[in-house]
């Protein structure tokens, strides 16, 4: 995936508005997370995620950008027979010596810093109730600065896998314009590595097994975080196709079609299939499959016909309600749903990109590099990455950041809540909450 | 077995990538095929050692 390198002034202007706007899809998560998990931590829930903003933030704007780079850039080459597969960035640390105006790296570079706080929001849902904060903060540090840099410059960067059509013939390469790999995929790896770390909560599973249901708290905030979401998501996939794919302004019309059309066919179709499983509509599985229609689009965001997002989004749907009842048996206690509504969703998403009809008109149009055939493979080479080496990598690093400061809280502190046992004070301080543990 | 879980992760992956830099079409594919399933391998390892690990601790 390679791009056109000035942009036109209007085209800059709405990339600009466009990126402020991704903040409201990090928030939208948040209040998911907070609104899916118990009221005696939603408190905690919130102020992790504004850390976790702070600190990815940061962590991006120190080293993670140097990493990243942009397509054109300064990068380490490692020469493979007669081709060179571009590994990592190699540009100075701390925004050194980059313009900030409306250039595209300077562009990329704050679209990075937002891509970095949602990524990195992800993961605090599926440990909603007992990650502690110290470690939601070390987690985002190495998200932050490493693994989603890293990855983000093998996809938008001009990396490997962005070469994979030029080098190799495979389609126009490894197609991400909305991050559906690049920030929702790999959010909802971190987030599997960290129920697996942290394990499920206590009064989850009964002694034989059995999952117990935890409901959220809150179905308002769940909703009004999905409506903040749709208003980020549009942001964000503007942002991508304009800065990755080299669309023009009106990119902004496509994406929130898309967007909306996607998560609309994704909310319907749970419902159905809730309604039809539960005879009742179930309101927090159809909440995280709205979640997973914006996410499914995100890849092809820029790419597809509302038609196509239609159906892209209807499957992410079916997959995000179904995913979570799997994963729940597979005894992965995931509060919010996120490795379901990012993770699965996203990696139908990147497949699905390379059946979208008339894609080799389209990306032509936008000026990408490559041909028709062989798109699939580039995609199934991009997901195989992000569980090959993404997923390991997370993994390890969380596992010895948790040896080194225990991710999980102390058995007493679960049943108070880490708003008491953390912040010494409850979000809702005039309301009794329940105690499920004393069943 | 967690482990062996996450190394047959990025054998797959090595899988994959070494058929991208050495082989073309057909056997690209099959090749990519593979690393895909020991991929699939790998995660079903993961899942059942977290299930396993969950019997120890009941």
């Amino acid at each position: 995936m390679t791009a056109r390198v000035a942009l036109p002034e209007i085209t800059a202007a709405v990339c600009a508005m466009a990126i402020l706007l991704v903040p409201l899809a990090a928030i939208g998560v948040a209040l998911v997370n907070t609104g899916l998990g118990r009221a005696r931590s939603a408190a905690h829930s919130m102020l992790s995620a504004l850390a976790v903003l702070a600190v990815a933030g940061l962590a991006y704007f120190l080293f993670g950008f140097a990493f990243q780079g942009f397509a054109g850039g300064t990068a380490h080459q490692l020469h493979i027979g007669s081709k060179s597969w571009s590994w990592i960035a190699a540009e100075r640390f701390g925004f050194a010596g980059l313009a900030l105006d409306a250039s595209r790296p300077s562009l990329i570079a704050v679209f990075g810093m937002m891509c970095a706080g949602l990524a990195a929001v992800i993961p605090l849902g599926s440990g909603a109730d007992r990650w502690r904060l110290p470690g939601c903060c070390l987690s985002t540090v190495v998200l932050a600065g490493w693994t989603f840099p890293w990855f983000a410059h093998w996809v938008w960067g001009g990396g490997w896998l962005a070469q994979l059509g030029g080098s190799y013939g495979l389609g126009f390469g490894f197609l991400d314009v909305g991050g559906a790999g690049t920030i929702q995929i790999l959010g909802g790896l971190t987030a599997l590595s960290v129920v697996w770390i942290l394990g499920p909560r206590r009064g989850k599973y009964e002694p034989s097994g059995m999952a117990g249901a935890i409901p959220g708290h809150n179905s308002v905030l769940v909703m009004f975080g999905c409506a903040l979401a749709f208003v980020g998501w549009t942001g964000l996939d503007t942002a991508g196709a304009i800065l990755f794919a080299g669309a023009d302004a009106g990119a902004v019309v496509l994406a929130s079609a898309n967007n909306l059309v996607s998560a609309a066919s994704a909310l319907l179709v749970s419902l159905a299939v809730t309604r039809a499983r539960f005879t009742k509509p179930d309101a927090s599985l159809a909440a995280n499959a709205w979640f997973g229609g914006l996410v499914a689009i995100s890849a092809s965001s820029a790419l597809a016909r509302p038609l196509t997002a239609l159906v892209i989004g209807g499957v992410a749907g079916a997959l995000v309600t179904l995913g979570v009842e799997m994963l729940d048996r597979l005894a992965i206690d995931d509060p919010s749903g996120a490795i379901s509504v990012h993770a699965i969703a996203g990696i139908w998403g990147l497949l699905a990109t390379a059946a979208v009809p008339s894609l080799g008109r389209r990306a032509a149009q936008l000026g990408l590099v490559g041909s028709d055939s062989g798109q699939l493979l580039a995609q199934v080479a991009g997901i195989a990455t992000l569980l090959g080496v993404v997923l390991p990598l997370t993994y390890g690093l969380n596992w010895v950041l948790d040896r080194i400061t225990p991710y999980r809280v102390e058995r007493e502190g679960e049943r108070k809540g880490l708003d008491l046992n953390e912040l010494g004070a409850g979000a809702y301080p005039e309301f009794a909450t329940h105690d499920e543990f004393g069943r | 077995m967690k482990f062996a879980g996450l190394m047959l992760l990025f054998a797959g992956w090595i899988i994959v990538a070494a058929a991208i830099a050495l082989l073309q079409a057909t056997a690209l594919g099959i090749f990519t095929l593979a690393g895909i399933a020991v991929q699939v391998l790998g995660l079903v390892l993961l899942f059942r050692a977290h299930l396993a690990l969950r019997e120890q601790h009941r």
